[in-house]
C-alpha cells in the first residue's frame, strides 16, 4: 500500500464529504420557509422590516453562492457558525453530542461482534444441523426487522416488562458510569441487531469457503488438531472478508444511529442533525451533516487500509 | 437452427436461471411471501375484513381475538385491516421509488461505464457525495424540506437509492464492453445504440434484477423507517412505519398497536431478501447445480 494511493484516496473522500456540504448548503435554502418564518411562528406578530433585519443579520439576504463561500471561509479555521436558535457554537455542540454517538454505534459494534462471530462459527461447523437452522433463522429475521420496531420489542420486554433498563434518556459517563452504560444498552442492542445477522452471515459463508481449501486440508492432513486447524488456519482467512462487511455496515449504523437516538432520545449527532433540520437552523443542519459525512467517508477509508493490513494479497495502485 | 443428433438442446441462460431457481427453497418461500403481500393489497377492499379508517370507539385497544385476528387501535379500528392496506402505500412507494432510481441511476451508470473518460469521471464523483452520506439521512433531510406526502416521500427514496443502481450498472457494462462479441460487433459497424441494447444491457440485467430485489427491502425499511418519523404519508391512510409509531405511548395497554405492522414489514422484507439472494445464486453461472 503506497502512500500516494493513501492521500488519493483520502482527498477524494474528503472530496465527497465537501460535496455533501454544498448538495445540503444549496438544498435547505432552495425550498420555501427558512428560520426567520419558523421563528416568527412561534412568536407571532414580526414587521416584514423587522423580519428582513433579522434575515440580514443571519446573512441570508445575500446570494447562496456568497453565503456558502462565507460558511466555507469559516469553515478552513475550524469555525462551524453558531446555531441560529440558541447562539451557540455549532462545532461546540457537535463535540458535546459526538461522544454519545460514538459510544453508540461502538455499543452496537461490540454487540454486533459478540453475537455474529460465535453464531457464525458455530454455525459453519454444524452445517445442515440445527444450531445451523437457529443461526440462519436469526440471520433472516435480524436483515428483515427495522431497527426501531426492535427497539421498541426490546422497550417492552426489558423496561415496561422486566424493568431492567430506562425506557429513554441519557446519562454521562461523568455523572455515573453504571447508569451511562444503562442507558446506552437497549439503543446499542437495538441497532446492533441488523449487523449482528450481517456479522454472522458472512462469517458462516467465508469460513465454509475456506474450509475447503487446500492449505486447511495440508493442515489437516499434517495432523493438527481440529481447533489448531480451525482457530490457527482457518479463521484468520475466513475474517477477511468479515472486516469488510463489519466496515461497511459501520456507515449504515451511523444513519441507524440517527432513528435509534430519536427512539431513546439521546443526546447524538444524529438527533442533533434530525432537530436542525426541523427547525430549518442551517448553520447545524450543515455542521451536523458534514461531520455525519467526514466520519462516514473516514471509516470507508479505514476498512480500506485494515484490508490491506490483512490480506497482503490486496495492492492498490 | 437445426438440431444435432446427440447434442443435448441449447440451455438459454434464462431456462437455466429458472431451473436453478425453483429447486431454490428459500427462493421460492420468498416469492410465496411476496405473493401473497401483493394479492392481499392489491385486493385489500376485498381481503380487509374491516373499514382501515373508520373510527368505532366502542372496539378500541382489544387484542387479538376472534372478531379482530390482530385486535384494535386507540379509535377502534381493525389492526388486520389497517396492515392490508398499509402495504399499498409501503409497496406502491417503495416499486415506484426503486424504479425511479433503476432508471436515472441505471441510465448514468451506462453513460459513465460505455463512454468513460470524463463523463465516467464527473458521474462517478457525483455518486461518491451521494455514496458518502447514511442514505436514510439524505430521505430525511429531503423530506424536511420538501414536506411529507406520497409522491415526494417516493421521490426522496429514488434520490436516495439511485446512487447504487449506478455504480452496479457501470460495473456490468464495463465488464461487457471488454468482451469479444461487444469487439466483433464495432467491427461489422454496430452503432452505439445497437451496442448498447442488443449488447452491454442484456448482459447487465441479471446483477441488476439482484440489486433492484435488494434494494426493494431497503426502499421498504426507508419508507417505514421515515413515516415512522411522521415524515410520510399522512394519516388517516395507515402506513406501516406510522402504525408503530402511533402505538408506541400505549405499550403497556397495548403492544399489538406496535408489534403487528412490524411483523408485516418483517415479512415484506424477508420476501424480497431471500428472492434476491436465490435470483443471485440462480444467475451466478459459477454455480452450477
Amino acid at each position: 500500500m503506497s502512500l500516494g494511493w493513501l492521500t488519493r484516496r483520502v482527498a477524494l473522500a474528503l472530496l465527497a464529504a465537501f460535496g455533501v456540504s454544498v448538495l445540503v448548503f444549496a438544498l435547505i435554502r432552495l425550498v420555501p420557509g427558512d428560520v426567520v418564518t419558523n421563528l416568527i411562528g412561534l412568536e407571532g406578530n414580526v414587521s416584514v422590516a423587522q423580519q428582513a433585519e433579522m434575515r440580514r443579520l443571519f446573512g441570508l439576504d445575500q446570494p447562496i453562492p456568497v453565503q456558502f463561500g462565507h460558511w466555507f471561509a469559516s469553515l478552513l479555521h475550524g469555525d462551524l457558525g453558531v446555531s441560529l436558535r440558541t447562539d451557540r457554537s455549532v462545532f461546540g455542540d457537535l463535540l458535546l453530542r459526538f461522544p454519545v454517538t460514538l459510544e453508540l454505534t461502538v455499543v452496537a459494534l461490540f454487540i454486533a461482534v459478540l453475537i455474529g462471530l460465535p453464531l457464525g462459527v458455530t454455525a459453519a461447523l454444524n452445517r445442515g444441523k440445527a444450531a445451523d437452522f437457529v443461526s440462519s433463522s436469526f440471520v433472516l429475521i435480524g436483515l428483515a426487522a427495522p431497527e426501531f420496531w426492535l427497539a421498541i420489542l426490546l422497550i417492552l420486554l426489558f423496561s415496561l416488562t422486566l424493568r431492567w433498563f430506562p425506557p429513554n434518556g441519557f446519562v454521562t459517563w461523568a455523572e455515573s458510569p453504571l447508569q451511562n452504560l444503562r442507558s446506552v444498552f437497549l439503543p446499542g442492542l437495538a441497532l446492533s441487531l441488523g449487523l449482528a445477522a450481517a456479522v454472522t452471515r458472512i462469517v458462516r459463508a467465508s469460513l465454509l469457503d475456506v474450509l475447503n481449501q487446500d492449505f486447511v486440508r495440508t493442515a489437516r492432513a499434517k495432523g493438527l488438531p481440529e481447533r489448531v486447524v480451525i482457530y490457527r488456519h482457518a479463521m484468520r482467512n475466513a475474517l477477511i472478508p468479515v472486516v469488510t462487511v463489519v466496515g461497511l455496515q459501520v456507515g449504515n449504523l451511523l444513519g441507524g444511529a440517527v432513528i435509534i437516538e430519536q427512539l431513546f432520545g439521546l443526546p447524538g449527532v444524529g438527533r442533533f442533525a434530525l432537530e436542525g433540520i426541523n427547525l430549518r437552523d442551517y448553520p447545524v443542519v450543515q455542521g451536523s451533516v458534514l461531520w455525519i459525512a467526514v466520519s462516514f467517508v473516514l471509516v470507508n477509508v479505514v476498512v480500506d487500509v485494515l484490508y490491506g493490513l490483512i490480506d497482503r494479497r490486496v495492492v492498490y495502485s | 437452427m437445426t438440431a444435432v443428433l446427440g447434442v443435448p438442446a441449447v440451455q438459454t441462460p434464462v431456462r437455466r436461471a429458472l431451473k436453478v431457481f425453483f429447486r431454490t427453497p428459500s427462493g421460492v418461500i420468498g416469492l410465496a411471501l411476496l405473493l401473497l403481500v401483493v394479492f392481499c393489497t392489491v385486493f385489500a377492499p376485498y381481503v380487509a375484513p374491516y373499514d382501515p379508517i373508520k373510527y368505532a370507539p366502542i372496539d378500541r385497544m382489544q387484542g387479538p381475538n376472534l372478531h379482530h385476528l390482530l385486535g384494535t387501535d386507540l379509535y377502534g379500528r381493525d389492526l388486520l385491516s389497517r396492515i392490508i392496506y398499509g402495504g399499498r402505500i409501503s409497496l406502491a412507494v417503495s416499486t415506484i421509488s426503486i424504479s425511479l432510481a433503476l432508471i436515472f441511476g441505471g441510465w448514468l451508470g451506462v453513460l459513465a461505464g460505455y463512454y468513460l473518460g470524463w463523463v465516467d469521471t464527473v458521474i462517478m464523483r457525483v455518486t461518491d457525495v451521494f455514496l458518502a452520506f447514511p442514505a436514510i439521512l439524505l430521505a430525511i433531510a429531503l423530506l424536511a424540506f420538501l414536506g411529507g406526502g406520497f409522491w415526494n416521500l417516493t421521490l426522496a427514496i429514488a434520490i436516495a437509492y439511485a446512487a447504487p443502481f449506478t455504480r452496479v450498472v457501470r460495473a456490468a457494462v464495463i465488464r461487457t464492453r471488454d468482451t469479444m462479441y461487444v469487439e466483433a460487433s464495432t467491427a461489422l459497424g454496430a452503432g452505439d445504440s445497437r451496442l448498447l441494447l442488443r449488447h452491454v444491457l442484456p448482459n447487465a440485467a441479471g446483477p441488476v434484477l439482484v440489486e433492484l430485489t435488494l434494494r426493494l427491502a431497503y426502499a421498504i425499511l426507508a419508507e417505514a423507517a421515515l413515516s415512522f418519523l411522521g415524515l410520510g404519508t399522512q394519516p388517516p391512510a395507515p402506513a406501516w412505519g406510522q402504525m408503530i409509531a402511533d402505538g408506541r405511548p400505549f405499550l403497556e395497554l397495548n403492544p399489538w398497536v406496535s408489534v403487528a405492522p412490524g411483523l408485516a414489514i418483517m415479512v415484506t422484507v424477508l420476501g424480497f431478501n431471500l428472492l434476491g439472494d436465490a435470483l443471485r445464486d440462480a444467475l451466478d453461472p459459477r454455480l452450477n447445480r
